[in-house]
């Protein structure tokens, strides 16, 4: 058990919510959440469908494990077809949604088809209906935030939804929810408003159980909660330091790129750190970092509460809710707003991070867009014609503010800006500066002075992405055994082993970052005791490889091909120059043939009759 | 010895698995909603607040039950509503100046911290020693030390 085995089906052309029953089958196959609801998916959407069409489905999903007592079990996902990409898109969140939507008494909520006008679903355990969002359509996330919440009269009511971005088709548009949490990546905010869905409002209140063996289930959940708190990582760094812990021991093992990947190392790296945070300011005597903060059940509490400094630049004349305290930096918003853009101003990062939060924004994907665009600009592509007398240089923190001021209020650069770096340096006839793999952008860890990354990011599902298949654990901090960074040896199997394994805690409920702590011998037991059926570490690791085998037959099927297994020019024929990683270029050649024999596809990077024999595909 | 609940929101992340312990232990299920701690959220100024009864020797709630319903439990010192004799009036959550005596739709009768007989599932289940489970007798001497060490003349001796 453990799931509630009820989906919420919201027919947004006819405004019609009904209520179903689980696949259970399904449910034994995939779990839930990520791999569940992909299945649900790619049985139900043709992979060549236009992504922001009403043909294109949108589900919001939680795990077996979301809403109880597991540590990090508040976890759900957005799963559909991307528009940055094309490709499969699959987006997690924490914060305090999923719980709520577990405790209302829905696994899953499937969207589809596109409603006439603006509307919002609200949910109220078993009810749920589709109400007019004419006055929330125009509106930031934070906006529409308090006005549901002013609405519901109810505090405890939590809110995903979109902003302004997204109406405005920005290709990599978020789903905002308890204002600071993001299903961020891939542009699934970017359907959602393509369905004239403006919010889900949930309140529930009938509480989480069907454990299948409760005594046993907390034994496992008490067990893992130890061995988070007594790791240096889950215990100590992460909820002192939060993601940022990375930014000063990344850039110090030459594996931080900067200025568009142009190099890697940056001067300004300790400035925007995780440290820097901590660092009492002149004006107020307080640190950027308010406090650390969990989101539901979460007993490592990496989130960043920040505040910006009050006489920054940024805040001046500008509204209340820049002047208290809200979602901070983590890393790899630090390192694409920051270090990408050549821009060491804490202060300012932060209030761009806010303004990504405020108005539903990826600020990876958005970071190496200006990143790219600056590029442009020092290259004398882009001019202040172009920018709006945007002065975007490199380092430019007022310039890098207007831009992103431009981009929330769709004026001035903020169109070109909306289209991600992809279409951006197409468009301007240069698109060789995109830093990203199947339009995706890449996050914070070079793959040229770390091999295996790079291989995780040139097959990614999702396009680039680092939380696909986290190599960085191994290659840099040693966990759960330490690889050599500049090898390509071992790495194909080192990446299927974490695209695979993520997959799973991707479809529990739980979150990610317990696998620096955790293993699948700390999590599959959580698993089996909560759900019925037998949920051994094995089954767990079939399981996360059968997700990652569906998310790429259904990309194939959608189009893409080994060609799209690439990574950019610049990263495998611009070597660094300088630091610990001199001299290096990413050999993915040395590793894609491999690591596609290891996962079964043939020379197309298409699954074999035998891989889908051996996955039950 | 009588002990307290002893909450310190400084070191509150607000996680929530206050909520869920104390639900779990009071319903047999994971759900917030029908926690008798609640954390409270202070977005603006990024703060958390875990707030419950903090089991008063003389309770309002106890004085203005008209049924008699709520009585102290000898061996923790708690105020425990007795189901049985609840009417579910309300006049409790009136009298209670902290609003920590709540009705509850679910059972029709009001619901309060009654310390877990002893062992709070909430200070068990706190990954941060927000809440703790403390000898009634040292509640506020932790701020008393923190006051006493800002009088010392060298920074070095902050406890």
């Amino acid at each position: 058990m453990s799931w509630t085995r009820k989906i919420l089906r919201v027919n947004l052309t006819e405004g019609s919510c009904n209520a179903e029953d689980l696949n259970m089958d399904w449910a034994d196959q995939y779990l839930g959440q990520r791999g569940l609801a992909t299945k649900y998916l790619v049985e139900e959407v043709d992979p060549k469908v236009d992504p922001l069409s009403p043909d294109n489905k949108m589900i919001m999903a939680t795990g077996p494990l979301t809403g109880t007592m597991a540590s990090t079990a508040g976890r759900y996902s957005v799963v559909t077809k991307g528009p940055l990409t094309g490709a499969i898109a699959c987006s997690n969140s924490g914060g305090f949604l999923g719980n709520e939507f577990k405790n209302a008494g829905w696994d899953m909520i499937i969207f589809e088809g596109k409603s006439p006008e603006p509307v919002y679903l609200w949910i109220h355990n078993q009810h749920a209906e589709l109400r007019s969002a004419a006055d929330l359509w125009g509106k930031t996330a934070w906006e529409v935030d308090d006005m549901l919440h002013a609405i519901h009269q109810d505090p405890q009511v939590r809110v995903a939804t979109i902003g302004r971005p997204a109406e405005q088709g920005c290709y990599y548009a978020a789903v905002i929810n308890d204002k600071h949490r993001a299903a961020g990546r891939s542009g699934v905010g970017t359907v959602m408003a393509s369905k004239n869905l403006k919010a889900v409002a949930v309140r529930g209140t009938l509480g989480v159980g069907n454990i299948d063996n409760m005594n046993q289930f907390l034994q496992a959940v008490n067990d893992g909660k130890q061995v988070l708190a007594d790791n240096a990582v889950t215990g100590q760094g992460l909820p002192a330091y939060g993601t940022q812990v990375l930014m000063n021991v990344i850039n110090g093992i030459g594996g931080l790129p900067a200025h568009n990947m142009k190099n890697a190392g940056f001067d300004g790296a300790e400035n925007i750190s995780g440290e820097a945070m901590h660092e009492p300011r002149k004006s107020d005597g307080k640190p950027n970092l308010t406090t650390n903060a969990g989101c539901f059940g979460c007993t490592i509490a990496c989130g960043r509460i920040s505040t910006v400094d009050p006489e920054h630049f940024s805040i001046q004349g500008k509204g209340e809710q820049y002047q208290g305290a809200s979602g901070g930096l983590e890393y790899e918003a630090a390192w694409a707003l920051g270090a990408d853009t050549g821009v060491d101003d804490l202060d300012a990062l932060t209030y761009v991070n806010f303004l990504c939060n405020e108005d539903g924004i990826d600020p990876i994907t958005y970071g190496a867009t200006v990143a790219a665009a600056m590029e442009m600009y020092e290259d004398g592509v882009l001019t202040k014609e172009h920018t709006g007398g945007i002065d975007l240089r490199f380092g430019n923190a007022e310039a890098f503010v207007a831009a992103t001021e431009a981009l929330c209020s769709g004026e001035g650069i903020g169109p070109d800006l909306a289209l991600g770096s992809k279409r951006l340096c197409e468009k301007y006839g240069r698109p060789e500066l995109s830093m990203s793999v199947k339009g995706q952008e890449f996050p914070a860890y070079d793959p040229r002075g770390i091999q295996g990354i790079g291989l995780n990011y040139a097959t990614s599902n999702r396009g680039a992405c680092h939380l696909r298949g986290y190599t960085i654990a191994s290659e840099v901090l040693g966990i759960p055994v330490k690889t050599e960074q500049t090898d390509t040896d071992g790495k194909p199997e080192l990446v299927k082993a974490f695209q695979d394994a993520t997959a799973l805690v991707d479809s529990s409920g739980l979150c990610l970052f317990t696998t620096f702590a955790w293993g699948m011998d700390n999590i599959a037991p959580q698993i089996d005791a909560a759900c019925s059926g037998d949920w051994s570490v094995e089954k767990c690791l079939e399981v996360g490889e059968r997700i990652w085998n569906m998310e790429r037959d259904f990309n194939n099927a959608a189009g893409f091909t080994a060609d799209d297994d690439k990574l950019p020019k610049r990263l495998l024929e611009q070597a660094i120059v300088g630091g610990p990683t001199d001299g290096q270029v990413n050999r993915l050649g040395d590793m894609l043939p491999k690591y596609y024999e290891i996962r079964g596809w043939n020379a197309q990077g298409e699954l074999t009759d035998e891989t889908r024999q051996r996955l039950a595909l | 010895m009588q002990k307290s609940l002893h909450i310190d929101p400084v070191k509150c992340t607000g996680c929530l698995q206050c909520e869920l312990a104390c639900s779990y232990e009071h319903t047999g299920s994971f759900n917030p909603s029908r926690s008798y701690i609640k954390v409270f959220t202070f977005h603006h100024e990024g703060r958390f607040a875990p707030y419950t009864c903090t089991q008063c020797d003389e309770a309002w709630c106890q004085r203005a039950c008209p049924v008699d319903a709520i009585s102290v439990d000898f061996t923790t010192g708690a105020k425990v509503v007795a189901d049985a004799k609840c009417v579910g009036c309300k006049v409790c959550t009136i009298a209670c100046p902290f609003g920590t005596i709540n009705y509850s739709q679910a059972t029709g009768k009001v619901v309060k911290c009654d310390l877990c007989g002893g062992d709070p599932a909430c200070a068990k289940a706190c990954p941060t020693d927000a809440i703790t489970y403390i000898d009634a007798d040292w509640t506020g001497y932790d701020r008393m030390q923190a006051s006493a060490a800002k009088s010392l003349p060298s920074a070095e001796a902050n406890a």
